[in-house]
């Protein structure tokens, strides 16, 4: 099948507007017979769902914690980017479309990312009607800050907690439409399958997780948006809950899933400090506008820093390598997040690594405090200060910038970071691929709409920071309310889904009898150590960088791995209860097979681009040696799959990517 | 690994459902990092449960970066455990020492039943903001310019410190009256700091408080434990900024 993205035609910057022209509209009263389906309440699940109550549709919103709330969007730290140019810095509609396809290394849809950029106005001044409290200047206006790989500063952001706040105010407006009894709320419900009738999505089905009830739930449309899929490396910077099940059971239902390979690994985390290790935590991007990353030039020093016998501290400036800054002189420690990951790894695969487990570097602040120190004192006017004075004065102002993450750092590590430097280590932070979507955000399958993080279109093959907040409340608020319209306005007379249908009944048999299988599987192994053993599998092999040989072999290895875990996985207490380990078990059997459809789509693309990184194609000589290489020429297309069975014999679908507004050009960071 | 293998004891509150009477049932774990972070101990103590065959101990988590307000454990009859400005998913064994008994209980409140084991339900917090935790603006994007109106750093930045709150319920649980009023209070002093709650701000603090005091939360009697245990350190502040909201609108 040829995929169709629906793009309208016409000049770039007026497809959205002609577009909305056109399309067809419900008129209210018959928005008020027509229920729509919302899966998760994050940023797009949640702004979606109000606004769809707001226009009258009757929503079902369905969520896995115990309020919409805790989707994990709340966890976003740094802020969210809108070309408003409030600063007057020359952003535009197009400066922030054209930031964002290079950003994602020319592997996003036009189209999509200049509809982005363009409603993201229209966001911020819906958020700030909503009461969100975005951090001011003393004049009263909005402030911003600049993020990595733009040259303007149109993020947006309240302290470090700007997910926090949106969430919070997609949350309310949810409220508001609950209590009008616009939205009915499924808290604790976790979607087990999606039900199609007549080629149609027309309902899902859901365990309620405190009950272990199966229920039934039919709607005329239903809308994904249960974020990406980042825990298939079962240590990533998501939320414990986080998971692909949604996406995946949409998938073995005919929607395509498009790019599983491009996964951003943030590079700085905290790194891990065990075999028990749950999960990982960002430290915000924001620390390398002022941090130096380094690691010993010497192997003596490795060593003896790994085994106590010196400290960081103690070696000089020229025992050690400030290798962003020797390998990248022009953007040094600022190179975006892809480069910054590999040359930790790089470094770390030589042996350089800091900690017990060799998977760490230094982020060190050693020369911000003293810089600000200096600065401080002259401002101060203290004649030939102390060193004891500088370094009080630089802790003062690094302390006001980033105090929240030195003291989450000090919490979790029992290490003081203004007097040591940070130990970082790169993590699995954010998933740009995804269910494939057209235009209208519609899959491949009629009336199956998929939002934000779970789908593919916006972010190519790296995302920038602080635009994933933006996709987020752009598809939900702006974008799906319009495009789902025209595909319901059929639907006017359809009148309600019957629940008590074969179609029904037999995706129910199918969610009942996995459940069975796994309460009366008697294995003897938790559903963690198959987790744990993918997660292994899929950072060695799949992880920062890929190969050929490593890619076939993970896929090998997954297959065994999903083979031992139906045969042995072990699943205590009972189905008719709230059963956390039930409810991993559903997951973790997803992400087996969505691991393998990972490293096959890797295994395909020959090149490297954005956060997918091919040891064979690098650049062999000049200026840019040993850098990731793009080609153009041959993988300039979104890599749709089709669900055959097996993942291993998932059938690809090329869609072509057009650049008729932005030419290709390669990143260069030297 | 480095650290000193902790060896504990710990008390839990067993409950197999909302109808069961539930009781505390003794575990050890052994060889316990001090780098773990507490619910890391208890993935532990889960796993070894499973392989002896037993059920594992339920309880809510789910970022374990203190900002989803899921966690919510009762240790040692502390909300969030004996560490300050965290959350449970936070707090680190190099908190407790070898041959420690550790007792983690519930959030104990009439208006957080025991769901099951660990977790409660707090769907309370979740009707307290329907009644009126929002601003009726609907989704246009024909919105007025979001610089339209300035608002003071000092409201905002007030308005922002309510706005933390990740409404896990640990001023409910330490609370001797099991009062909600931090929590309420926070929610209705974002707004009332801002210009855009104004037009609803009468029916906003009435509404909230009436279905606060429906869910059956006691009052506040000044003890300040609440804002002591808060993870997010909200202030007592919004409490009384909440009475004089409610007192105002009395008098509309």
């Amino acid at each position: 099948m040829a995929l169709d993205s629906r793009v309208p035609k016409g000049p770039i910057k007026d497809k959205w507007t002609t577009y909305k022209d056109k399309i067809d509209l419900v008129n209210p009263a018959n928005k008020r017979l027509i229920d729509v389906i919302v899966v998760g309440t994050g940023l797009a699940g949640g702004s979606a769902a109000a606004t769809l109550a707001e226009l009258g549709y009757n929503v079902k919103a369905f969520c896995y914690q115990d309020s919409p709330r805790r989707a994990h969007s709340i966890a976003a730290q740094g802020g969210i980017n809108a070309a408003k140019n409030y600063q007057g810095d020359g952003d535009s509609t197009y400066r922030l479309f054209y930031d964002t396809v290079k950003g994602g290394d020319y592997r996003s849809r036009e189209a999509n990312v200049y509809r982005l950029a363009e409603v993201s106005a229209n966001i911020i001044d819906q958020c700030v009607a909503q009461g969100v409290p975005f951090a001011r200047d003393y004049g009263g206006l909005l402030d911003n800050r600049s993020f990595g790989g733009v040259l303007v500063s149109r993020t947006f952001y309240a302290k470090g907690q700007t997910g926090q706040q949106l969430l919070l105010g997609a949350y309310s407006a949810m409220n508001r439409q609950i209590a009008r009894g616009k939205i009915q709320m499924y808290n604790r419900h976790e979607m087990l399958d999606v039900v199609k009738v007549g080629g149609k999505a027309r309902g899902i089905i859901t365990r309620n997780l405190i009950t272990g009830d199966i229920e039934r739930h039919s709607a005329h449309a239903v809308v994904i948006a249960s974020g990406g899929y980042g825990n298939v490396y079962f240590l990533s910077t998501n939320a414990m809950g986080s998971n692909a099940t949604a996406a995946w059971k949409i998938h073995k239902k005919g929607a395509y899933f498009a790019n599983p390979c491009y996964t951003q690994i943030h590079p700085t985390c905290i790194p891990r400090s065990g075999d028990y290790q749950s999960k990982l935590t960002l430290m915000s991007e924001s620390l390398r506008n002022d941090g130096r990353i380094w690691v010993p030039k010497n192997m003596d020093d490795v060593m003896a820093i790994r085994e106590g016998r010196k400290k960081p501290t103690d070696l000089s400036e020229d025992e050690r390598d400030y290798y962003l800054e020797r390998r990248y002189p022009a953007f040094g420690n600022l190179v975006p997040r892809d480069v910054a990951s590999r040359a930790a790894k790089e470094r770390c695969d030589a042996g350089y690594g800091v900690n017990a487990t060799g998977e760490a570097v230094y982020l060190d602040f050693a020369s911000a405090i003293e810089r600000y120190g200096k600065e401080q004192a002259k401002i101060n006017g203290i004649d030939n200060p102390s060193a004891a004075k500088i370094t009080e004065l630089g802790e003062a102002i690094v302390e006001a910038k980033y105090g929240n993450l030195f003291q989450m750092y000090e919490k979790i590590v029992d290490e003081n970071p203004y007097k040591t430097p940070m130990m970082i280590y790169p993590a699995t932070h954010y998933t740009m691929g995804g269910v494939w979507v057209d235009y209208n955000l519609m899959t491949t399958v009629p009336g199956l709409y998929c939002i934000g993080e779970a789908n593919f279109s916006d972010h190519g093959a790296n995302r920038l920071g602080a635009s994933a907040l933006m996709q987020g409340l752009a598809d939900g608020y702006f974008v799906l309310p319009y495009t789902i319209g025209d595909y319901l306005a059929d639907d006017i007379r359809t009148g309600a889904i019957p629940t008590d249908t074969p179609e029904f009944e037999e995706a129910e048999k199918e969610v009942r009898d996995r459940i069975d299988f796994f309460m009366n599987n008697n294995g003897t192994k938790s559903v963690d150590h198959f987790h744990k053993r993918l997660g292994k599998v899929m950072w060695d092999k799949v992880g920062m960088a890929r190969n050929e040989k490593g890619l076939k072999e993970a896929m090998a290895e997954i297959k065994q791995i999903r083979e031992e875990f139906w045969k042995d996985v072990k699943v205590p207490g009972d189905a008719n209860e709230m059963n956390p380990e039930l409810e991993k078990a559903g997951r973790v059997a997803d992400f087996l097979e969505l691991g393998e459809l990972f490293a096959k789509d890797a295994l395909m693309r020959e090149e490297s681009c954005g956060g997918h990184f091919r040891e064979e194609s690098v650049e062999l000589d000049g200026e840019q040696k040993g850098e990731a290489k793009r080609k153009d020429d041959e993988f300039a297309f979104v890599a749709a799959w089709e669900y055959k069975g097996e993942p291993a014999d998932a059938v690809m679908h090329k869609e072509e990517l057009e650049f008729n507004d932005i030419e290709l050009k390669q990143r260069s960071y030297k | 690994m480095s650290g000193k293998g902790m060896n504990l004891t710990l008390k839990i509150w067993r409950q197999k459902g909302a109808n069961d009477k539930g009781r505390m049932v003794d575990y050890k774990v052994n060889d316990i990092s001090e780098h773990m972070s507490f619910l890391e101990m208890m993935d532990v103590l889960n796993e070894q449960l499973i392989a002896e065959g037993e059920e594992p101990v339920a309880f809510d988590h789910d970022c374990r970066e203190g900002i989803c307000g899921m966690c919510s454990l009762y240790i040692n009859g502390e909300a969030h455990g004996p560490d300050r400005g965290i959350t449970t998913c936070q707090l680190h064994m190099r908190m407790f020492n070898d041959g420690d008994t550790i007792t983690i209980e519930p959030w104990r409140a009439a208006a957080f039943p025991v769901i099951k084991d660990l977790v409660v339900d707090r769907t309370a917090f979740e009707r307290i903001q329907q009644a009126g935790g929002f601003i009726s603006v609907n989704t246009s994007g024909n919105t007025q310019d979001a610089n339209a109106i300035p608002i003071s750093k000092h409201d905002a930045d007030e308005a922002m410190d309510a706005a933390t709150c990740i409404g896990c319920g640990a001023c409910v649980a330490t609370c001797k009256n099991s009062s909600a009023m931090l929590f309420v209070g926070a929610k209705v002093s974002q707004y009332a700091l801002l210009p855009q709650g104004q037009v609803e701000a009468a029916d906003r603090v009435r509404n909230m408080v009436a279905q606060m005091d429906l869910e059956g939360f006691g009052n506040c009697t000044n003890t300040g434990a609440c804002e002591v245990e808060c993870p997010k350190g909200i202030s007592l502040d919004n409490i009384a900024r909440m009475n004089r909201e409610l007192l105002k609108a009395s008098l509309k």
